[in-house]
């Protein structure tokens, strides 16, 4: 009897389907795993109780097996060292005579620095504490582009921390552990940074393609950058500080700016943690969300609420200003430029964000300043302009001025 | 050629589950040589494209899903992705199996690197859509041809394991 005539042969049918329905029921729940990923949030639970188990299993293992490599390093560096000491030395004398001439400009203009600062008042960034950490794993593949470090949970390493190699940033941290951290490389094609041009002071947004040299998207002006031009982080968003190193721009084959990094001029087998804290990370959000407008002020024009119907005329002379100019724009009092900070304000904060204020008149009430601003409004202006012939205005008081703002469009 | 060798699923499933993982974790050092990097290849691709020619099973896509999400866990890519890569490669070899099973070394050289590109289309368009951001070509082109060169290995699990159930010859 042949195979094909055996009942053994029926089996070989209901195994492929039953096969084909597993891949078909596998995939599903892949693609449900794979929906509700969030590795590049910046939320700690959304690393993921796994993902925290497996970095710490694969920390010591990780460890353990980059040793040898080390050692040989070493080893190698030190035979290096030995044969050629003398060129070094030769170098390294060289070098030494510019620097010292380098730090007497330095102290220079460190001392200059202080007098401003002292005169202008400002108030400098506090110094970043830093925690250094082994990198013991990398992948460098076209989806995923990460380090696993073997400092975390307990060092202070927290989901969002900037990490540097010796010569420039690396990246941030998306996971935190307890002896390990996941580092995201700004080579990962979910990495987003932003940037500046130092020269030009350009904005730009450094994304990552899994290649070693990271684009330079949403660049603004006519010639924002030229080759060779120094790309620092710009500290918009406030994750990031302002003025870490990250590369050098080149061209790319694609036409495109990219950025050859600063942190691939030397083996990124230690890194810095920069457990850095933005104000916008420090204060709590909700509490100013639900902030209290404070009380009218005796004399001073009261908020009513916008009618949802257009007015009558004789109505609209008579209404309030719009709260748009009540107040200046928070960034603005900050002293900082707009950022993506101010995005993450909640809505209600939006309608402040009105035209800024214009001179400070001190002794007025607010409500006043509010007047001046609408009456430096275009539409205001437009309102102005009106031919002689028109009736003139009995006088230029701010309700007047609101009713001009207030009327409905023709 | 070597003896047919019996069918148990530890034995071509598991063990060269083990393996591929066992390669990549050596290849996720952080070493460089003068400068280079090693390359990073999908070594699991090998082990479950043989998986499907060497006969149908309801123990592969679990053993796929676990590899591919092992890979994810250790890269630190979406987790998912290598997941869903995979299990789309093995379902085309599980599809075109009456095709492919019996053709020569060449031909199924050729048809794991064509299986291999559609399972890096696969991921291209989860990226792009999780991340709103293509990878780019040249390290795209580097891990497929990292990956490709690995069919020696899957032939050698082909060869081992392809003639141990008569049912799937």
């Amino acid at each position: 009897m042949s195979l094909r005539d055996s009942p053994l042969g029926e089996l070989k049918v209901p195994l492929t389907w039953t096969a084909a329905v597993a891949v078909a029921v596998a995939i599903v729940a892949v693609i449900a795993l794979l929906v509700s990923d969030r590795r590049d949030s910046f939320r700690a639970e959304a690393y993921g109780a796994t993902r925290g188990v497996a970095d710490q299993v694969l920390t010591p293992a990780g460890e353990a097996l980059s040793a040898p490599g080390r050692w040989t390093g070493a080893g190698i560096e030190t035979i290096k060292g030995y044969f050629f000491a003398i060129s070094e030395n030769r170098r390294l004398k060289t070098e030494l005579k510019e620097m010292s001439q380098w730090r007497d400009v330095a102290l220079a203009l460190r001392n200059e620095n202080a007098r401003y600062r002292s005169l202008l008042g400002l108030k400098t960034d506090p110094p970043i504490p830093m925690v250094a950490a082994r990198v013991v794993t990398d992948s460098r593949g076209p989806f995923a582009n990460t380090r696993l470090a073997n400092a975390g949970r307990e060092k202070g390493v927290k989901v969002g921390n900037p990490v540097m190699s010796e010569t420039g940033l690396v990246g941030r941290i998306i996971g935190v552990t307890d002896g390990a951290s996941r580092v995201l490389l700004l080579t990962d094609t979910a990495s987003k940074v932003p940037v500046m041009i130092d020269r030009t002071n350009a904005r730009a947004i450094l994304t990552g393609d899994g290649g070693p040299n990271p684009k330079l998207e949403y660049l603004r002006g006519q010639t924002p950058v030229k080759e060779g031009d120094r790309v620092i982080t710009s500290g918009d968003g406030g994750v990031i500080p302002r003025g870490l190193p990250v590369g050098t721009a080149v061209r790319g084959l694609d036409g495109r700016w990219r950025v050859v990094l600063a942190s691939d001029k030397s083996p990124i087998d230690f890194v810095r943690v920069l457990l850095f804290q933005d104000f916008t990370q420090l204060i709590d959000q909700r509490e100013l969300a639900k902030r209290e407008v404070p009380p009218p002020t005796a004399g001073a024009l009261t908020l009513a609420p916008q009618p949802a119907t257009p007015p009558a005329p004789g109505a609209a002379k008579t209404s309030a200003p719009k709260p748009a100019a009540v107040s200046p724009k928070p960034s603005a009092l900050a002293g900082k430029p707009a950022s993506a900070a101010e995005s993450r304000k909640s809505p209600a904060a939006k309608p402040l964000a009105g035209p800024p204020a214009a001179k400070s008149t001190s002794g007025k009430a607010p409500g006043d300043k509010a007047a001046k601003a609408s009456v430096k409004s275009p539409r205001a202006k437009a309102g102005a302009a009106k031919p002689p012939s028109a009736p003139k205005p009995p006088a230029r008081t701010e309700p007047k001025v609101v009713s001009e703002d207030a009327e409905p469009p023709t | 050629m070597s003896a047919a060798r019996s069918l148990e699923p530890w034995r071509w499933i598991g063990v060269p589950m083990v393996q591929a993982l066992g390669v990549t974790i050596l290849f996720g050092i952080p070493l460089r040589i003068w400068g280079l990097q090693l390359p990073e290849p999908v070594f699991p691709m090998a082990a479950v494209f043989a998986w499907g020619v060497i006969r149908p099973s309801i123990i592969a896509p679990a053993a796929i899903v676990l590899m591919g999400l092992s890979l994810d866990v250790f890269w630190g890519g979406p987790f998912g992705l290598w997941a869903l890569c995979l299990l789309v490669a093995y379902g085309v070899v599980l599809a075109s199996r009456s095709m492919i099973s019996g053709q020569s070394r060449a031909a199924l050289w050729g048809f794991y690197a064509a299986v291999t590109a559609i399972a890096f289309g696969v991921g291209v368009l989860v990226a792009g859509l999780k991340d709103q951001n293509l990878p780019g070509l040249i390290p795209l082109a580097w891990q497929y041809l990292a990956t490709i060169v690995l069919y020696p290995f899957a032939d050698r699990l082909i060869e081992m394991f392809e003639d141990a159930d008569v049912r799937f010859r």
